[in-house]
């Protein structure tokens, strides 16, 4: 039965030569592509470079980052940066481990038992209510204005969003997933190791991603303090002395410190979720 | 019934449940024999769920009466299949259990379920059928005494329900567990059950022998009369079917 007949294909080929109908808006943006975040900071940078090579920028306000770069790697290469990046990352390290390490126990503690909620969540939403800042003078009376006061604030400081993230995804883990480990009839232990800690692990790497940028951003502050090292200490002198190429310097090391950071915590996130990645693959 | 043994498995007596003043399980008292396959039917809000959960200690949150008595090894299946997605499947299958050999048997039970080559994959690389057939094989690989099934197939699509409900009856038969099972599909209930339970305002109101030879055929005429009886009491118009 052929009813392709003469008249019925001229009708079909009129269908096919009009227009195909509208594909409905699309709405939300398409994907990224790889290395397109940089876009923004570069733009800025090429501006700034720009704007100081025409002269619309004085040096004395800000350096050029030309300039600064060229600075960074004299500083580097006479040896004058290299000590003071190690004395800002050896506070701020050492700050971000004691915070993540008494966060997470803090969250665990508050998260899994009521008397940890009762006793500690109160007191950790008072300490984030508290600036920093206005700990300082405290601080300096108890630990006087050396290392231990500098590495204390930032520890209190790291401290505060990994207890809050970590202590949140605690709180808000599936109550389908507990009533399943109570069927299986787990224990408090594998109930903890493979329910409550697994399910609380994006919160988790929220938390350090905040808290290995704060690390380094409470620290310009604390080495106005008593030092005579530090990335901090360096702008500081620098500012004092008009030497804005420094003071680039340490901005720049801050930017690629931040960015770093972030890139490997997101690393180790993706390695510790791997789980997640397939979904919907 | 000869093939079962009067031994009650499961016992309740004036077994009450309410929640906020609400009365939603009333004096229930029920007895089911070691062994049998027993369906729950009942509107949204009978209680049948409420039921499952009293009988699987599951709710702490409600005001308690009556008494009841479940074997110690208890399985539950529940609608969602509750695999923890960080674990792969296999490791949910073996997830709290201290016997050495528990990765074999894990294993031999996933290609009972038909899904052995997903031991590895992650859970949220299975379809709903998949996660259901591996949410099956880690409750009946605890060798329970007892399965608490709420509406396991409830959100599965019409095939593979009809697959799912072939393989619970293959792998049931195997052991002979006492199952409970809530669901909403009378046609399910039919397939599968020795004795269909319909549930109204938190009472048994119905209680049906379902005496069909297996394999089951929904063409048989008392599967017909029956299934029209059941959705009647359910309150659905069958004289429009």
């Amino acid at each position: 039965m052929n009813d392709m007949t003469p008249e019925r294909n001229a009708a079909s080929a009129a269908v096919w030569n009009r227009p195909a109908p509208p594909r409905p808006p699309a709405l939300t943006p398409g994907r990224l592509p790889r290395g397109t975040r940089l876009l923004g900071p570069l733009l800025v940078v090429a501006i700034w470079e720009a704007a100081s090579r025409l002269g619309i920028l004085s040096p004395y306000t800000l350096a050029a980052p030309s300039t600064a770069a060229a600075t960074g790697v004299q500083m580097i290469a006479d040896g004058t940066l290299l000590p003071h990046l190690a004395a800002s990352a050896g506070r701020a390290y050492a700050g971000l481990f004691l915070g993540v390490l008494t966060g997470v126990m803090l969250a665990l503690a508050a998260g899994l038992t009521r008397t940890g909620e009762a006793l500690l969540d109160g007191l950790v939403q008072v300490k984030r209510a508290v600036p920093t800042l206005a700990l300082i003078p405290l601080v300096i009376l108890w630990l006087g204005i050396g290392e231990t006061m500098k590495i204390f604030l930032i520890f209190t400081a790291v401290l505060v969003p990994v207890y809050i993230n970590t202590h949140a995804a605690l709180r808000g883990i599936d109550m389908g997933h507990v009533e399943l480990a109570r069927t299986l009839r787990l224990t408090r232990g594998e109930f903890i190791r493979k329910v409550a800690l697994p399910g609380a692990l994006p919160g988790f790497f929220v938390s350090l991603r905040l808290a290995v940028t704060l690390c380094w951003t409470s620290l310009v502050v604390l080495e106005l303090i008593n030092t005579q090292t530090g990335i901090g200490y360096l702008m500081n002198r620098a500012r004092d002395w008009g030497q804005t190429d420094i003071i680039v310097v340490g901005i720049f090391i801050y930017a690629a410190l931040g960015l770093l950071s972030d890139a490997v915590v997101r690393l180790l996130e993706a390695r510790a979720l791997s789980w997640r990645r397939s979904i919907g693959t | 019934m000869s093939r079962h043994d009067f031994l009650a498995a499961v016992s309740t007596r004036d077994l009450t449940r309410a929640f906020q003043g609400r009365e939603v399980l009333s004096r229930v008292t029920l007895d089911i024999p070691r062994g049998q396959f027993v369906a729950l039917l009942g509107e949204s809000g009978s209680g049948k769920t409420t039921l499952l959960r009293a009988l699987a200690g599951l709710d702490d949150d409600a005001e308690c009466s009556g008494n009841y008595h479940v074997p110690q090894n208890v399985s539950v299946l529940f609608q969602d299949s509750r695999l923890l997605p960080w674990l792969r499947v296999i490791d949910n299958l073996t997830l709290g259990l201290r016997r050495p050999d528990a990765a074999a048997e894990a294993q031999a039970m996933l290609e009972a379920v038909g899904i052995a080559d997903k031991a590895q994959a992650w859970p949220g690389t299975l379809s709903g059928g998949q996660k259901q057939r591996a949410a099956l094989a880690r409750s009946l690989l605890r060798s329970p005494d007892l399965l608490l099934a709420d509406e396991p197939f409830g959100a599965l699509d019409a095939l593979t329900r009809l697959k799912m409900h072939g393989l619970l009856f293959r792998l049931v038969e195997r052991r002979r567990p006492t199952v409970v099972l809530v669901t909403h599909d009378v046609d399910e209930a039919l397939l599968l059950a020795d004795r269909i339970l319909v549930l109204r305002d938190g009472a048994i109101a119905e209680d049906h022998a379902v005496a069909l030879p297996h394999p089951r055929r929904t063409s048989h005429p008392d599967f017909e009369s029956l299934r029209l009886r059941l959705l009647g009491s359910l309150g659905v118009e069958t004289d429009l079917l």
